[in-house]
């Protein structure tokens, strides 16, 4: 099913998305190399993230996924190349320009990184504090229904040392949404959840997508989520040191023909086996 | 079956290759034959056209025994040599197919060398730089993070400053107090044993006013600070840095500087005044202890020497100093915090380096003082 089609039967009325094709570049990576001293975890990325477009970072584990998404938001200078927002030289922007611009982003890391002295309510309101108007009970109010949104409900007072792992993972996601950000950095977001959780995941991720226009960049592993909402993605090689696929993954499954990426996309069933791997 | 202990046998059949025969129970609770004398055979002698490991007399196995095998395997491999692992139990040669299945990652492995000297103090020179360099990057936030609280522009929450305020004053106030008595008896029990000698014990009020309000005081709240507060700020920051809490604040666009190392330092600068005083306060009061039983000096005129012996400038260049080293010790917690690397382990070694740097600061600026001061002429 196409993506309009798939529009038109959620009956999404006034979407701010545009067809796939039309949509301008909203992150833009170039030449970019990314080393930890003498040690070159990537080399050479070039790819364009659209406006709206859920794009996915594939790859085997350490990789350097985790450490691409750093890259995107500056807290890893790249070691060569640029990375442009909507045309604007994040790489070379000074530190209030940069603060002005991750403001309008929302991340979730894959450890969750909730503040450990703030309850639930508090990690989501933070930020509405620092960045709105508004007054304390409307915080909480907007907190409490993030946290509904990631079916947190009642766990408004917890402290994250007193919830499970999945649930931190949640409720770090209901904090990423709480500016309803421009762009959403998702780093392994269905680690650590149920197979059902991780579906209601996908579908609040589409959501997310039609009802702000947000563009999300997702790190993950899933492969049914993968084929699910990713419009585009890019596949980092281990071995080569860099990206040697892109492109929407049910494509890639169709016709690639690199045995890396079909091994990865059939879950190494419709590739080599283990031994000559 | 009957326990039996491990044992190995290398031997060369007609047919070139080189047999290695394993027999009895190969686990890791016992002692188990090395494999060099055979890594040696293979190695050493004519080469083999192939080398087969015949573990058909073993008894029970565990790691033990894949150790060994791998250790063989790896001889072989660099040797190129065919390695025959068909007479091995299958689950054996199964285990060590999986553990050779993925090539070692070139690079991946941290190499284990043991740097020359001279690369060594090169390494600690650029680390301590990058450490000095880091304190001084500090200390310019907290100036800029000062001029935006002074703006109103700061981001920091109002609460977590009266936290902190309660964490290193009022929280602090138990072992300031013992130690801070403890050392004015000491002062005083020190100087009565010289000043008895020649009948001026009243003088033993001067010593201990003096020496606990000019240094003891700031110097002894300086120190419990560096080892109390000092230390959990490392703690609370560098853990903050391992689970990514601080990169989650920089992302939501506030200045981990404005946002955590602001309200510790204040708190602390704001408390380190108020507990010197009361350090000043105790430390006489340990004096007068001493001055009253043991040297049966009445309190009321050993007030009056106290008060007379001390002028409003040393307690004020006491107080001043003391609030020095807050922000000395302050800046070496927060500076060791924000500088952990990723690891439990280096969240340790962030608590130890703020409290050995915190106490190593104080006592240089105590020195610096000492001179400053002399030449005042305060
Ligand atoms: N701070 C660091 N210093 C040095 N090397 C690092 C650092 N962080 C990551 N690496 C290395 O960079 C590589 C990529 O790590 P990264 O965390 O990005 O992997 P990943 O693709 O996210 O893996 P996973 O899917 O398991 O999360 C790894 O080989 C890791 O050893
Ligand atoms: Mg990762």
């Amino acid at each position: 099913m196409s993506l309009e089609s798939e529009l038109e039967t959620t009956g999404a009325a006034g979407s701010v998305l545009p067809a796939p094709g039309e949509r301008p570049p909203h992150i833009t990576v170039r030449d970019l190399t990314m080393a930890f001293g003498s040690f070159v975890v990537m080399r050479d990325l070039n790819f364009v993230v659209r406006r709206g477009d859920i794009f996915v970072i594939m790859g085997g584990s350490g990789c350097g996924k985790s450490t691409l998404l750093k890259h995107l938001l500056g807290l890893i200078e790249p070691a060569r190349g640029e990375i442009f927002y909507d045309g604007f030289n994040f790489t070379r922007a000074d530190a209030d320009e940069r603060e002005r611009m991750l403001r309008r982003f929302g991340v979730l890391y894959q450890r969750g990184a909730l503040w450990s002295s703030m309850t639930l309510a508090e990690n989501v309101g933070l930020p509405l504090g620092e960045f709105t108007d508004l007054t304390p009970a409307q915080i909480r109010e907007v907190a409490c229904l993030k946290l509904a949104l990631v079916g947190l409900k009642g766990f408004e007072d917890y402290y994250p040392s007193d919830i499970s792992g999945g649930m931190q993972k949640r409720a770090a996601l209901a904090r990423a949404m709480a500016l309803d950000p421009e762009i959403l950095f998702f780093d392994e977001p269905s680690a650590g959840l149920d197979p059902i959780s991780s579906r209601l995941l996908d579908e609040l991720i589409l959501e997310l997508r039609q009802s702000l226009g947000a563009t999300i960049v997702i790190v993950t592993h899933e492969l049914p989520s993968i084929f699910t909402v990713a419009d585009n993605s890019i596949f980092l090689d281990t071995e080569t040191r860099t990206a040697i696929a892109g492109g929407d993954p049910k494509e890639l499954l169709a016709h690639s023909t690199n045995p890396t990426v079909r091994k990865f996309l059939t879950r190494g069933e419709g590739g080599t086996t283990l031994q000559n791997g | 079956m009957r326990e039996s202990t491990a044992s190995m046998s290398v031997s060369r059949p007609p047919d070139s290759s080189l047999v290695i025969e394993l027999s009895g129970d190969w686990q890791l609770s016992r002692t188990l034959p090395s494999p060099v004398p055979a890594e040696r055979e293979i190695a050493a002698g004519p080469k083999p056209a192939k080398v087969r490991l015949d573990g058909r007399r073993l008894g029970h196995w565990d790691s033990g025994l894949l150790i060994f095998i791998d250790a063989i395997a790896t001889v072989c491999r660099t040797q190129q040599v065919e390695l025959d692992l068909s007479l091995l139990p299958s689950g054996v040669a199964r285990l060590i197919q999986l553990a050779e299945a993925v090539p070692e990652r070139k690079g991946a492995r941290a190499e284990k060398r043991k740097a020359p000297f001279l690369e060594r103090v090169g390494v600690g020179a650029l680390s301590a730089w990058s450490v000095a360099q880091g304190f001084v990057g500090l200390v310019g936030e907290i100036t800029i993070a000062f001029s935006k609280i002074i703006r109103g522009t700061a981001r920091y929450r109002r609460v977590d400053v009266l936290e902190m305020v309660q964490d290193c004053g009022a929280n602090a106030l138990g072992i300031v107090t013992l130690i801070s008595f403890l050392v004015g008896v000491i002062l005083a029990f020190m100087g009565a044993v010289q000043l008895q000698q020649f009948g001026a014990s009243i003088y033993v009020a001067d010593l201990v006013a003096i020496g606990i309000v000019r240094e003891m005081g700031a110097m002894m709240t300086g120190i419990i600070m560096a080892g109390r507060t000092g230390a959990s700020f490392a703690a609370q920051l560098g853990t903050m840095k391992v689970t990514e809490e601080i990169d989650a604040l920089t992302t939501m666009g506030i200045s981990p500087v404005e946002f955590l190392v602001m309200p510790r330092f204040i708190a602390l600068v704001l408390m380190m005044p108020l507990l010197c005083l009361y350090s000043d306060l105790l430390g006489i009061a340990g004096g007068a202890a001493v001055g009253a039983t043991m040297l049966g000096i009445p309190l009321k005129l050993y007030y009056q020497e106290t008060v007379a012996a001390i002028t409003l400038t040393q307690l004020f260049g006491g107080l001043f100093k003391a609030t020095s080293y807050g922000a000395l010790v302050a800046l070496a917690g927060c500076v060791s915090g924000m500088q952990c690397g990723a690891s439990a382990s280096a969240v340790g070694d962030a608590t130890t380096r703020a409290v050995v740097s915190g106490i190593v600061l104080i006592v240089a600026a105590c020195g610096l003082f000492a001179v400053v001061f002399n030449v005042l002429g305060i």
